[in-house]
């Protein structure tokens, strides 16, 4: 049976609102338009507040989850094209970010020395809601993604390879990551990456997997508007296997500052 | 006492005699409605005047007179940063916060409306709600929200809820009435319609569908029914009435859809602030995201806007 690939918003896989579809390799796969950008920000946000008090350890073992999911559909995969070493490597960081989960503030908070009687204590928040331009390759996907959620972000992803990325939707989508925490949109991010670089409702911008420099430069001139994060990894050809290091994550955290007075 | 309708039927008989509701045909008919796409321009023009139809309102046991002040002062300038964004229609609050809410307003064209007789149950003795009333009017408030008594009304006591907004009607003086009938709490589309005619017939000036505090609140059907029913009644008597619904509409796109309702079925008479009102409180920022949108050219965010 020939398969239509359908975007990923707030935990369902609806059609574009604008109708339209496009052929990627003999297949149809939705083509997102503004609105569905606009309707994935909104379920990003609304998803975000719980997603982020759930546990350092809960939002651990949802990751590790994705990855248990992941290694089950391997096959799925290999159908549409990525490696096997890749869906290894993107398993293996799937684990790997979600043991961070709870050592990330550990390792990037701090107890501040301070000259009074007070506990001065850092501690990383999430951002909020990221709009992520995934790369081509499924692992630079997967690179990207774990990374901003694994903090208590949730994401809105304009993917680059259209079948891995709605294939990794059915494994979030059967794991127990919730709804609108990740939204995957298909496309053309020419097209939408503005929307989600001027929206006010967008705390963060990944463009990792922008390769035209001239509209990375656009998106992060348009995102200087709202004030928005903006991570954009020097470098064009990006090695996913490599060791990625806690970049990915610290680029969408705040870090909030607390005096308490030490006793009574 | 009986009391004879301008038609010279009793009030029973000519409640009664109204046509009865076709629920599926108003039902399909008020989401057909809603289906309509209004863009560009014609959004614009919408969003204004949708902002210039808000009764801002806040119905809280926590309400302090700083937070309706606050509430006032946004109410005069919905967006700080656009001075072209015209001010809401009507404040709406407790009696108790007439008087911060009047030294805000005083002046500045826009209504400050109390609700009044024992909001939201109206379980309370009459001398008491017209008392209540009196004091809402005497503090300064020029728009009074009324709730009539259901129980009486689902109990087939016509005559004593007519009676009943008769009398607040009076104490009103010049205050404009709105009479709530929270149709959420009516049971059918037929009380519906019932309840409209009884309060135009006794005199409101506004018929509001409900007090925000059932989960049942305004509904596009039930505002449909209500809307007919201003229609016909001035058709029959010339006299016309507005309407509010209240409690449930959020968005702006709800609300457009509530702009279609009247053209299509009262008529443009009633696209105006004087005869059409929205209860609410989170529209008016939704509102104001879309004008902004539409201003700016990218989506606007919640953190842009004042949390009340």
């Amino acid at each position: 049976m020939r398969k239509t690939y359908k975007l990923f918003i707030g935990g369902a896989f609806p059609r574009s609102e604008s109708g339209r579809t496009y052929l990627v390799d003999g297949d149809n796969v939705a083509l997102a338009s503004r609105k569905d950008a606009r309707d994935a920000v909104t379920a990003a946000r609304k998803a975000q507040p719980k997603w982020a008090a759930a546990t350092a350890y809960n939002r651990g073992q949802v990751l590790y989850r994705v990855a248990e999911m992941l290694e089950a559909r391997r096959a799925e995969f290999a159908a549409v094209g990525v490696p096997a070493a890749e869906v290894d490597a993107a398993v293996d960081r799937w684990v790997w970010y979600a043991g961070w989960s709870d050592k990330i503030t550990q390792v990037h908070g701090s107890a501040n020395p301070v000259a009074g009687p007070y506990f001065n204590i850092s501690a990383p928040e999430p951002t909020g809601v990221v709009a992520v331009v995934a790369p081509a390759s499924f692992l630079g996907l997967v690179s990207v993604v774990a990374p901003a959620i694994v903090t208590g972000n949730t994401v809105v992803v304009l993917a680059g390879a259209p079948q891995a990325a709605i294939t990794l939707a059915e494994v979030l989508a059967t794991s127990d990551v919730p709804g609108g925490v990740v939204n995957l949109l298909t496309g053309d991010p020419a097209e939408t990456a503005p929307w989600l670089a001027s929206h006010d409702d967008v705390n963060g911008l990944d463009l990792t997997g922008v390769s035209d420099t001239a509209l990375a430069t656009e998106l992060e001139r348009t995102a200087a508007g709202s004030l928005k994060r903006v991570r954009r990894p020097a470098g064009t050809e990006i090695d996913f296997f490599a060791d990625p290091g806690v970049k990915a994550m610290t680029a969408f955290l705040e870090i909030k500052t607390v005096w308490h007075t030490k006793g009574f | 006492m009986t009391v004879t309708t301008p038609a010279g039927l009793d009030l029973r008989s000519l409640l009664h005699g109204l046509p009865g509701v076709d629920k599926v045909g108003l039902e399909s008919r008020a989401a057909a409605l809603g289906t309509r796409s209004v863009k560009t321009t014609a959004k614009a023009a919408a969003i204004d005047l949708a902002i210039r139809m808000v009764d801002l309102t806040t119905l809280e046991g926590a309400d302090t007179p700083g937070k309706v002040q606050a509430l006032a002062a946004k109410a005069l300038r919905p967006d700080p940063a656009d001075a072209s964004c015209p001010p809401v229609a009507a404040v709406c609050v407790y009696p108790a916060m007439v008087p911060p809410a009047a030294e805000v307003l005083a002046g500045s064209g826009v209504h400050l409306a109390s609700v009044a007789t024992a909001f939201p149950s109206g379980q309370a003795p009459l001398d008491v709600k017209l008392a209540d009333t009196r004091d809402a009017v005497a503090a300064g408030a020029d728009e009074i929200d009324m709730v009539i008594s259901r129980g009486e009304f689902l109990a087939g006591h016509y005559d004593k809820v007519f009676e009943e907004i008769v009398a607040v009607k009076e104490a009103c003086g010049a205050a404009h009435l709105k009479v709530i009938l929270e149709t959420g709490e009516l049971g059918t589309y037929d009380n519906v319609r019932r309840a409209s005619w009884l309060a135009m017939l006794a005199g409101a000036d506004f018929i509001k569908t409900s007090t925000g505090k059932v989960p049942l609140a305004a509904t596009l059907p039930v505002t449909l029914v209500m809307l007919e029913a201003v229609r016909d009644f001035r058709a029959k008597t010339g006299r016309q009435v507005g309407v509010k619904p209240a409690g449930g509409i959020r968005t702006t796109k709800d609300a457009v859809k509530y702009l279609v309702m009247i053209h299509e079925t009262a008529g443009d008479d009633w696209l105006d602030p004087d005869w059409f009102r929205f209860g609410a409180s989170s529209l008016l920022n939704d509102l104001l995201m879309q004008r902004t949108k539409l201003t700016t050219g990218h989506y606007a965010g919640p953190d842009y806007f004042t949390l009340d």
